[in-house]
């Protein structure tokens, strides 16, 4: 293994990507397999009174509600949601059985004639009847998360603020669109499960399934298998279809396999969280903004998921890269009768960075500012206090970025140029955000809740085996784990090897999220090979450990929201270009420009693929990523009509490293994943902005709002 | 209703009993064991089932097996043992165009598609050419950058 670590080297699961060697769950077949598919509610929000099933061949079963051990819930961070609909449904699309044989069309035929007789109760389709509702869906206010996070004294600021600012700020929904669908085959045997997939926490779906089943913690086993992207659509959602896959292996006697049509995995699985924003600045006279009340709402859809750590998440990137010293922050996450919003890449922090970036140029325009200047005037640096009071204590290279994106995309020239161009008729714009991300978990979950653990285990023949639950799903874990691995004993790469987890095998590292496997992973492999070194001579065969350490020196309180929300924050510098027909107001993106700092990059080529493959989702979710629902259905619910960019609608992206390494990291890395997601949604729509001299301040932009705005003003 | 239809298979002749309308890539799949296609849609948008038929590209999940009757049909796992396919898949690998690889096989026979009519393409024509292939993960770029290191690897190849 060379010695500069961040040299790209061949990836070992390309070759059998490429051939179709690879098995996905929809490849692999067991002996005697049946196939489940999923019967659904058709109604947003009801009372089941009776479901008639029809006569059954030879050979087809049905599995629901009462195939399940009692009391039917499926615990991710709450127990609210049941496997099968017990007596109730709450969205359009939720299981309420499954359909389980060998044909397929058989199984269509059965599904076709069942009968589910609803009594309709009134559903919650809005932000503001969710708040208001009678008939809550969760809880006694219908409310998955109500959050405040406070800093300094926001009433002070209010007396002596020279200037206020208030806007309000929507973003939508975003499917996943994971080319691979949600797919899992469960294998009851000897009193023992064994679930294969496509996942992103194999230890999610082993410790959903041993509290929903009450088994003992060696009758569950969970294998990954091969798996097409996951982007945070894999990281609860597969433990619901593990637990009816299960259900129907126990009932059946025989492995079932469940992968999911794409229209299916659109309209039913999870997405993210659509948001309502409202910020009000108060500002002194020098245009510092002294303090901000921020009210975040979030869609949740009808079951709690995740919604809660994505909140947490949106609330405490709400002021951004901005060090803004008084701060009252609410936070509700709200139930809906619609499909349930989960992870999706950015975690929350999407729908905050595109409201406070809309946010802070709406403040320059109104008051006549240069936006770049003034918010260069209002830019963190080390030292400062972070949105919960932590600390950020390592450099912050925000001010060089901008300058070297500046340089890059020939920022300002091309802003007085494009002001005349568009004199010509010409609707050229241009836009830059700034934003960070938070590596890891929220708060002290590395430590309280995840305490990670990794293995590495030296052969007879000197080859070194990882052993972690982390997965490969295409961001490159493989070969980063690898590579720090390789690195560290100073042994050829071909000599480490990683194989997809399997439960009976690895240790809990921890789920494949949060941008936490190089960050956070990556550096206890690291600790454990260094250790492994030292020991190299010390028998023929070995296995190292190495457990989470929280970092010295950093606090958090989870009840209080108070101190370091994270222990490291990678930043980005994004400008998008773009030039809008005048006659249709449909974006083209012309050039796009990305400076980014991860601390130290481990393998160029794998970040340059975060890199392009996150603008560009984030491009999808602010320009054509389109889904609304509608009484309860999505409207774009098929991939002929939910749009994600092709290789047509992207340009080439211009990207730059220019980093400060982080202490705890592997190497110095940071995290990476979803940082790349943050920027272009707001960059896009400010270029968006420029070009038409309107005001943006809702995702995805489409030509018909922009139509309305004109014509009718704000 | 079942028909015998032949067709030529990764350049072998085969015969297969199934219904006229059964799509192509539920016959290679399931009746020839070959799982490089891929379904990513089933509606003829995401191009994941990519293969060739008599050398042009279609979406094996929109085409009738009848359809393919005397026709030449290949595959990933055809394409695999030619110089092509080599020239191919050490651009992908090289330029980093391999992220999560559901949708990798149906690129390669779109590029390759590509290739044999254009072997000089501008980036602008290899946009074209894999604007009926989605990837949800490279942002599309590195894949492009592949296919122009293919073009020039492979001169006179094609």
């Amino acid at each position: 293994m060379g010695r500069d670590i961040a040299l790209s080297i061949r990836r070992d699961d390309a070759i059998a990507k490429i051939s179709g060697e690879a098995k996905y769950t929809c490849d692999v077949k067991f002996e005697n397999m049946l196939y489940g598919k999923t019967l659904r509610s058709k109604i947003a929000r009801g009372k089941i009174k009776s479901i008639k099933y029809p006569s059954l061949p030879e050979g087809y079963y049905i599995v629901d509600k009462d195939d399940v051990p009692k009391p039917n819930k499926l615990k991710i961070l709450k127990s609210d949601m049941s496997v099968f609909a017990q007596d109730v449904v709450n969205y359009v699309g939720e299981p309420i059985a499954l359909v389980v044989g060998e044909d397929k069309e058989i199984i269509d035929n059965i599904l076709s004639k069942i009968e589910v007789e609803y009594e309709n109760i009134q559903p919650i389709l809005t932000l503001e009847e969710g708040l208001n509702t009678k008939e809550p869906i969760y809880g006694d206010n219908n409310l998955f998360a109500d959050y405040v996070v406070e800093k300094g004294d926001i009433n002070e600021v209010k007396n002596r603020a020279s200037y206020v600012y208030e806007g309000e700020y929507e973003t939508g929904y975003q499917e996943q669109f994971y080319l691979e669908t949600q797919g899992i085959i469960a294998d009851f045997k000897d009193g023992k499960i064994t679930i294969y997939g496509s996942m992103q926490c194999p230890y999610y779906i082993k410790n959903a399934l041993l509290d929903f089943f009450k088994a003992d913690s060696d009758k569950i086993r969970v294998v990954q298998l091969t798996t097409g992207g996951g982007f945070g659509g894999k990281e609860d959602y597969p433990s619901l279809i593990a637990a009816q896959a299960a259900a129907a292996s126990i009932k059946c006697k025989r492995p079932v396999k469940i992968v999911y049509d794409r229209d299916e995995d659109i309209e039913f699985t999870t997405k993210r969280h659509p948001s309502k924003i409202k910020l009000k600045s108060y500002l002194d006279d020098n245009f510092k903004v002294i303090g901000m009340e921020a009210d975040i709402i979030l869609d949740g859809g009808a079951y709690a998921s995740l919604s809660e750590v994505v909140l947490q998440r949106a609330m405490f990137a709400i002021s951004g890269v901005y060090n803004i010293e008084n701060l009252y922050v609410k936070g509700r996450a709200v139930a809906t009768n619609k499909a349930i919003s989960g992870a999706f890449r950015g975690f929350g922090a999407p729908q905050a960075f595109f409201a406070i970036e809309i946010h802070m140029e709406h403040i320059a325009k109104k008051f006549n500012l240069n936006p770049l200047d003034f918010k260069i005037n209002n830019l963190i640096k080390r030292g400062d206090k972070s949105s919960t009071g932590g600390t950020f204590r390592d450099e912050i290279k925000l001010k060089e970025m901008i300058k070297r994106a500046e340089i890059m995309s020939s920022y300002n020239e091309k802003k007085s140029r494009f002001k005349e161009e568009r004199k010509e008729g010409k609707l050229k714009g241009i836009g830059m955000s700034l934003f960070f991300h938070g590596g890891g978990f929220t708060g002290s979950g590395e430590r309280d809740h995840i305490k990670a653990k990794v293995k590495l285990l030296k052969k007879i023949d000197e080859t070194v085996e990882i052993l972690i639950s982390n997965v490969e799903m295409g961001q490159g874990a493989m070969t980063t784990s690898r590579k720090i691995v390789a690195y560290t004993l100073n042994i050829p790469i071909e000599k480490v090897i990683f194989e997809n987890p399997d439960t009976d095998r690895v240790p809990d590292s921890g789920p494949t999220v949060a941008s936490r496997t190089t960050v956070v992973v990556g550096e206890l492999l690291r600790e454990a090979a260094e250790e492994l070194k030292n020991r190299w001579n010390e028998n023929e065969t070995l296995i190292v450990e190495a457990d989470y350490k929280y970092p010295e020196g950093y606090e958090w309180d989870g009840d209080k929201f108070k101190g370091d929300a994270y222990t490291s924050y990678s930043f980005g510098v994004n400008v998008v270009e773009v030039e809008v027909d005048s006659i249709t107001y449909e974006s083209t993106i012309k050039n796009v420009y990305a400076v980014y700092d991860i601390g130290q990059a481990i393998d160029e080529r794998i970040v340059k693929g975060q890199i392009d493959g996150g603008i560009v989702q984030g491009l999808g979710y602010a320009g054509i990523e389109v889904m609304e629902n509608k009484e309860g259905r999505f409207l774009q619910r098929t991939s002929s009509d939910y749009i994600i960019p092709t290789s047509k609608d992207v340009p080439y992206i211009y990207s730059e490293l220019l980093c400060e390494p982080f202490k705890y990291g592997p190497y110095g890395a940071k995290a990476l994943g979803e940082l790349t997601f943050v920027g272009s949604p707001p960059a896009y729509a400010l270029s968006v902005e420029d070009a038409l001299g309107l005001e943006i301040s809702n995702i995805p932009v489409r030509p018909e709002n922009i139509l309305e705005v004109l014509r009718h003003g704000k | 209703m079942e028909n015998k239809i032949k067709f030529i298979l990764n350049g072998e002749e085969v015969e297969v009993l199934c219904s006229p309308v059964k799509r192509l890539l539920d016959v290679l799949r399931d009746d020839f064991n070959l799982s490089g296609a891929k379904e990513g849609c089933g509606k003829g948008e995401c191009g994941a089932c990519s293969v060739l038929i008599d050398g042009k590209l279609i979406n094996s999940c929109l085409y009738p097996a009848q359809m393919a009757e005397g026709k030449e049909v290949l595959t990933i796992e055809g394409l695999k043992k030619s110089r092509i396919f080599e020239i191919l898949s050490e651009s992908f690998i090289d330029a980093g165009a391999v992220q999560c690889g559901f949708c990798t096989p149906g690129m390669i026979m779109a590029s390759y598609a590509l290739l044999r009519k254009n072997p000089n393409p501008t980036e602008e024509d290899i946009r074209e050419g894999l604007s009926g292939n989605l990837c949800r993960c490279t942002g599309y770029n590195m894949i492009i950058e592949a296919v122009k290191m293919a073009a020039k690897r492979g001169e006179g190849l094609w």
